[in-house]
């Protein structure tokens, strides 16, 4: 048996054993062992994807309150600073309304003060035109009582009327 | 002080490993009356890295210990005959028109024997599909192969996203390796996984008779992967694969290589001729590397273990001195081969998956 000239007794059975289990192990151990290990090697590199996405959503949730918060925080100053601006509003809108109620009402009373003035005036008016007419009829009638006198003021009216 | 007991204990267990050796050869101690017989460093390394009809396991005093292989032989006359090779007794008898050339140009195989013993020279040799101790311990290998991964797939299939564990962690890395770093960088992402197969197999082959071959007894030592037919088989089958996984784009490479000036195409075809020698000597650089490489590394072991015979034929002081440097030497040398393994089947296998890589040839260039 010569050492660099090959036996073909020996290529026989390498050719057939290597063979046979070549693709036995192909079949039986390759085969599932590099599937199993893609598998594996996919399942972690999800894992780590669904971790990382996980992740990613976790801080966008926290960004999402954040801002949330801050948009909490920025409605309740607005409705503070609205409140406070009703309020305002409603306070001037109540001191105007006084004002013009008052206004009104003293408007009112004046009037009235000046009707009633006016009703108070007009009845003294009256009042007095007929006392007058009385005190007058009462001097008429005691100064007429005497015939001289009747004469004298015809007289003196008619010279009055003359000047006329 | 417990170290200092350790050396001492090595050195001690190093000097006597030499007696037995010493003992076992028969040179140690000859009968007075037999001419000394000469021992033949050669022969004796020679005998040790070939293949043989049977596996020698120790020699003590005139007794061989061998394990008998089966030998498988037909010739027309006789048709088909299969016995165990311990019928020749250590190749000195013929049995059934059989017998084992000890010398002559048919050493170490079986001829056809005349009826007083002798070779027949005129007889066709044999068909001979003997199991020798190469096919055994190639034998032995592959089915260490299918006995550690068979179980080992099933692992796989039973534990589904779990952590590998035991032995199956120890070869995940492993397979791994040959994937990542030699399959997918020489043939490429969307390519490789159908060479997968092949190039596990030779690596894990190649690794496990690498590592076979270090260990000195049966079913080790025996040098599978040094011998030429198992090597130029497996390089075989990577020129195979190769050629059937061409294209069009890679013959084009080889016979109108492009970028070459015309003239060297044209009327002598250089670049053609030099482009498809190619072709042949990739696969048999590879066959003849791991060859060479195993069988120098089982060379050069057994040159430390001969240094001992040697010297303990000069004065048997002298055997058991020289036994501590030449043991020192051979776990040096075995602590090597160790580390030639595995550079060996890497190497094949990287180049195995280089070749297939280049038989898609991209168009761009």
């Amino acid at each position: 048996m010569g050492l660099v000239s090959p036996d073909y007794g020996t290529i026989f059975w390498m050719v057939l054993a290597f063979s046979v289990v070549f693709f036995i192990l192909k079949k039986f151990a390759w085969g599932p062992v590099l599937k199993m290990l893609k598998e594996r090697e996919q399942s972690i590199d999800n894992a780590l994807l669904s971790a990382s996405e996980a992740r990613e959503g976790l801080s966008r949730l926290q960004a999402e309150h954040d801002r949330m918060m801050q948009e909490a925080h920025g409605e309740r100053e607005l409705l503070i600073a609205e409140a406070r601006q009703i309020r305002e509003q409603l306070i001037n809108k109540a001191r105007e309304e006084a004002a013009i109620e008052n206004e009104r009402l003293l408007e009112h009373a004046r009037r009235q003060i000046e009707s009633e003035k006016l009703s108070a005036m007009s009845e003294i008016r009256q009042q007095v035109a007929t006392l007058s007419v009385d005190i007058a009829e009462k001097i008429l009638k005691k100064e007429l009582a005497d015939r001289s006198k009747q004469e004298s003021l015809i007289k003196e009216q008619l010279s009055d009327l003359k000047l006329n | 002080m417990k170290r200092w007991m350790y050396f001492t204990w090595i050195l001690l267990l190093m000097v006597t490993s030499g007696g037995p050796l010493l003992a076992f050869s028969g040179e140690g101690q000859n009968e007075p009356n037999e001419a000394p017989k000469k021992f033949d460093a050669g022969k004796f390394i020679m005998e040790h890295v070939m293949d043989s009809h049977e596996w020698h396991i120790m020699k003590i005093g005139q007794t061989e210990i061998s394990i008998p292989l089966p030998v498988i032989l037909y010739t027309k006359e006789k048709g088909l005959s299969v016995f165990l090779s311990s019928k020749f007794h250590h190749g000195t008898k013929p049995y059934n028109g059989y017998m084992l050339a000890e010398e002559g140009p048919h050493e170490g195989k079986i001829v056809q024997a005349n009826t007083n013993g002798t070779i027949n020279e005129t007889a066709p040799m044999p068909f001979d599909i003997s199991i020798t101790k190469t096919v055994a311990a190639m034998l032995v290998s592959l089915l260490l192969l299918l006995l550690v991964f068979l179980p080992m797939a099933k692992k796989y299939s039973k534990n589904t996203d779990k952590a590998p564990t035991g032995f199956q962690a120890l070869i995940e890395p492993v397979i791994l390796f040959v994937r990542d770093d030699i399959a997918i960088p020489s043939i490429g992402l969307h390519r490789y996984e159908k060479f997968m197969p092949f190039l596990l197999t030779a690596f894990f082959f190649i690794l496990t008779n690498n590592l076979m071959g270090l260990i000195p007894i049966p079913p080790g030592g025996a040098n599978v992967t040094g011998n030429i037919a198992i090597t130029a088989l497996l390089a075989v089958f990577t020129f195979a694969i190769t050629t059937f996984s061409t294209n069009k784009n890679y013959w084009k490479h080889i016979f109108d290589a492009p970028g070459v000036p015309w003239w060297l195409k044209f009327p002598i075809p250089l670049m053609p001729f030099i482009e498809l020698l190619g072709v042949f000597t990739k696969p048999l650089v590879l066959c003849i590397r791991l060859f060479a490489n195993i069988l120098a590394g089982h060379f050069i072991a057994l040159s430390f273990i001969v240094m001992i015979f040697i010297f303990g034929q000069i004065h048997w002081i002298a055997g058991y001195g020289s036994s501590v440097v030449a043991i020192l030497f051979y776990v040096f040398m075995t602590m090597l081969e160790l580390l030639v393994a595995f550079i060996q089947a890497y190497v094949f296998t990287l180049l195995s998956a280089i070749y297939f890589g280049m038989a898609k040839v991209e168009e761009h260039h």
